[in-house]
């Protein structure tokens, strides 16, 4: 704790100077990269930070009292004998935006997949440590996986809307789950289209095919699907890598809404999109291997979105954000 | 500089170039048509011969109702059986010639035995094959079944049809004797046949699916199960219903099972059991038993056959598209 505080005051004094000067090419003044990731089981103590008096600049405080949701300790990933990802500690609240970033192949997409066990789908993948869901071991074996999918709904990078209509996309899930009565059907699809800021622009076609739609649209059906289901959590793994700006904004808008109701991790390349939208960020970079013939992904550090993008503890996320990347 | 000069506007400009290339594009034009030409040629001659030959005697009712003349063989080898006798002749021509002209004029034994045996090796191969090719690519994957049974089914499908007959012959009809040669044991003998196309085309199909939609289904919290029911093998149906067809129209036009394992009759047999006849074997036997009429019949089998898997093929796209549009 001590240790966690110095480091703060410490790297707060580097965030500083990042927010005065344009190129901070100040070290971390010998600072070695904390291995207790700051923002574990704590809301940061802003009450220390030089930042605080700066108007504007913490967007947004933490809601101290939001219950945790993901409890994830020492989570480590592995396909077959290889450790994609090791390490992965952080706690997931709920009613927020969690965004994941950090270079190709870090391994935010393969943790992001654990939280629904997604993985359990890839052959040979493996996962070891701590992911508890409201303390409920997720991997433990009176756990089903398809009821935890059911639960924690998920986009994915491309949109990928089922070769059927637009009505029968949203109400695959509900009958899946059981709905049966057509009225109750078209009730879930109607709400939840126009959660998804989908149903004006197709209410007039929902018999017509999803593959007919744009991108953007086909993004925002396949949002509107995951929530049919009425999910706890969603997770979105680069929604919107495929599409133009303006159907981006549209869905960082609508991610915006649903954080009154819903629990969202969202994996990005897009460190704006991540400064933007999300509460908490968890950084991810990527490391040799042990063998050293593979990279694999290391979690660096996981805090408030406005600390990592001001105040980053570790050097390797400061080089990150500030564009040198190392 | 005058090198340059020279060279520079020559191969900018490339008038040369161009014309070379117009030449080299013609000729690969050129060849892509005599190819198509070559290719097409034999296919419309035949299909031309076929139906010049043995249109005459199908466009007559009789041709689909009546018993097949069984004694055009001995008669004919007599040299006193003519066209006439057998009901196809021109009338004016037949006048002064009297013979039996009523009694013998028909193939729907052979009609009737031909869709028997296919529908009955359809009903056993093609749910057989589509789960096994589902059983391949969904379940099994690469693991050590699925491999072998793989393997296995590359092997079937270069195992020569006559041998499948030996073998239906072997395991049926010796066992049964001459009671077990039947529209069934053909039916067996056939199925052996189609398994292999239609579990190797329905697994190509199924690959072709994108993973992307099982994970959609699966993080909607759907059972594996149901993702291939509702999500895949409707995405696929398409493919799976085309090599479905490929193999019944294969089935419908093999000779060497069905001539071990189907006995022969001359009259209409309804039934799965006790001796029955296809277009194929008839084709076969007619231009055994030699002579005019015997080949009038052969051709004439041979243009049924063709309109049955022509009608089969069409009635399947038709349904195909229904599907796909659903």
């Amino acid at each position: 704790m001590a240790q966690n505080l110095v480091g703060a005051s410490e790297t707060n004094q580097t965030g500083a100077t990042n927010a005065g000067a344009e190129t901070p090419d100040q070290p971390f003044g010998g600072l070695q990269p904390s291995r207790l990731i700051p923002g574990f089981g704590e809301t940061p103590d802003t009450a220390v930070s030089p930042l605080a008096d700066i108007p504007g600049l913490l967007v947004d405080e933490p809601a101290p009292d939001n219950p945790t949701v993901f409890e994830v300790g020492a989570l480590n990933v592995f396909y077959g004998e290889f450790r994609a990802v090791r390490d992965v500690t952080m706690s997931v609240r709920e009613r927020e935006i969690t965004s994941f970033i950090g270079p190709s192949g870090c391994g935010k997409s393969t943790v992001l997949r654990c939280f629904n066990r997604m993985n359990d789908l890839v052959a040979g993948a493996r996962v070891e440590g701590k992911l508890e869901y409201f303390g409920v071991d997720l991997y433990s074996e009176r756990v089903n996986p398809v009821e935890v999918r059911r639960r924690i709904g998920m986009v994915f990078q491309k949109p990928n809307p089922f070769p059927k209509s637009i009505f029968d996309n949203v109400a695959y899930g509900p009958k899946i789950a059981g709905t049966k009565k057509k009225s109750d059907l078209e009730d879930i699809v109607e709400r939840s289209l126009r959660q998804a800021a989908l149903w004006d622009e197709v209410k007039d076609r929902l018999n017509s095919s999803a593959l007919g739609m744009s991108g953007g649209q086909q993004q925002r059906l396949c949002i509107a699907r995951a929530m049919a289901v009425d999910p706890e959590v969603i997770l979105m793994d680069e929604p919107c890598s495929a599409l133009d700006p303006i159907a981006t904004a549209r869905i960082e808008d609508l991610m915006r809404q649903l954080k009154d109701d819903y629990t969202i991790l969202i994996v990005t390349h897009n460190m704006q999109q991540a400064a933007r939208v999300s509460d908490a960020t968890a950084f991810f970079s990527t490391e040799e291997s042990a063998a050293g013939d593979r990279r694999s992904g290391v979690l660096v550090e996981f805090d408030r979105t406005d600390k990592i993008f001001s105040v980053p503890s570790d050097e390797r996320t400061e080089n990150y954000i500030t564009g040198r990347f190392g | 500089m005058s090198e340059t000069s020279k060279v520079a506007p020559h191969s900018l400009e490339g008038a040369e170039i161009a014309t070379r290339r117009r030449i080299k594009n013609s000729m690969a034009t050129l060849a892509m048509a005599c190819a198509f030409l070559m290719a097409a040629t034999p296919l419309l001659l035949m299909s031309l011969t076929v139906v010049v030959k043995g249109i005459g005697v199908v466009v007559s009712a009789d041709w689909w109702s009546q018993p097949i003349p069984g004694d055009v063989g001995r008669v004919d080898l007599a040299g006193n059986t003519t066209m006439c006798d057998l009901g196809f002749g021109d009338p004016a021509t037949c006048a002064g010639q009297g013979g039996i002209t009523t009694t013998v004029k028909g193939m729907q034994p052979a009609i009737v035995g031909t869709l028997l045996t296919v529908v009955g090796a359809s009903m056993l191969a093609v749910p057989l094959g589509v789960m096994g090719a589902v059983y391949l690519n969904e379940y099994g994957k690469s693991g050590r079944i699925a491999r072998t049974v793989r393997f296995m089914t590359e092997v079937m499908v270069g195992v020569p049809s006559v041998v499948m007959g030996v073998f239906i012959y072997s395991i049926w009809v010796v066992k049964f004797g001459t009671a077990g040669k039947s529209a069934f044991a053909a039916s067996l003998a056939l199925a052996c046949l189609m398994l292999p196309i239609i579990v190797r085309s329905t697994e190509e199909m199924l690959r072709l699916v994108p993973d992307s939609l099982r994970e959609a289904s699966a993080a909607l919290g759907t059972r594996t199960w149901l993702t291939t029911i509702k999500v895949v093998v409707p995405a696929a149906i398409a493919g799976i219903v085309s090599g479905c067809l490929l193999a019944v129209a294969r089935a419908a036009g093999e000779t060497a099972p069905v001539v071990f394992t189907i006995g022969f009759v001359t009259t209409t047999n309804w039934s799965f059991s006790g001796q029955n006849t296809t277009l194929s074997a008839q084709i076969y036997s007619q231009l055994q038993n030699g002579g005019n009429v015997a080949t009038q019949l052969a051709w004439g089998s041979a243009v049924t056959l063709v309109l049955i898997v022509l009608v089969l093929t069409l009635s399947a796209r038709f349904v195909t598209r229904r599907f796909a549009l659903g």
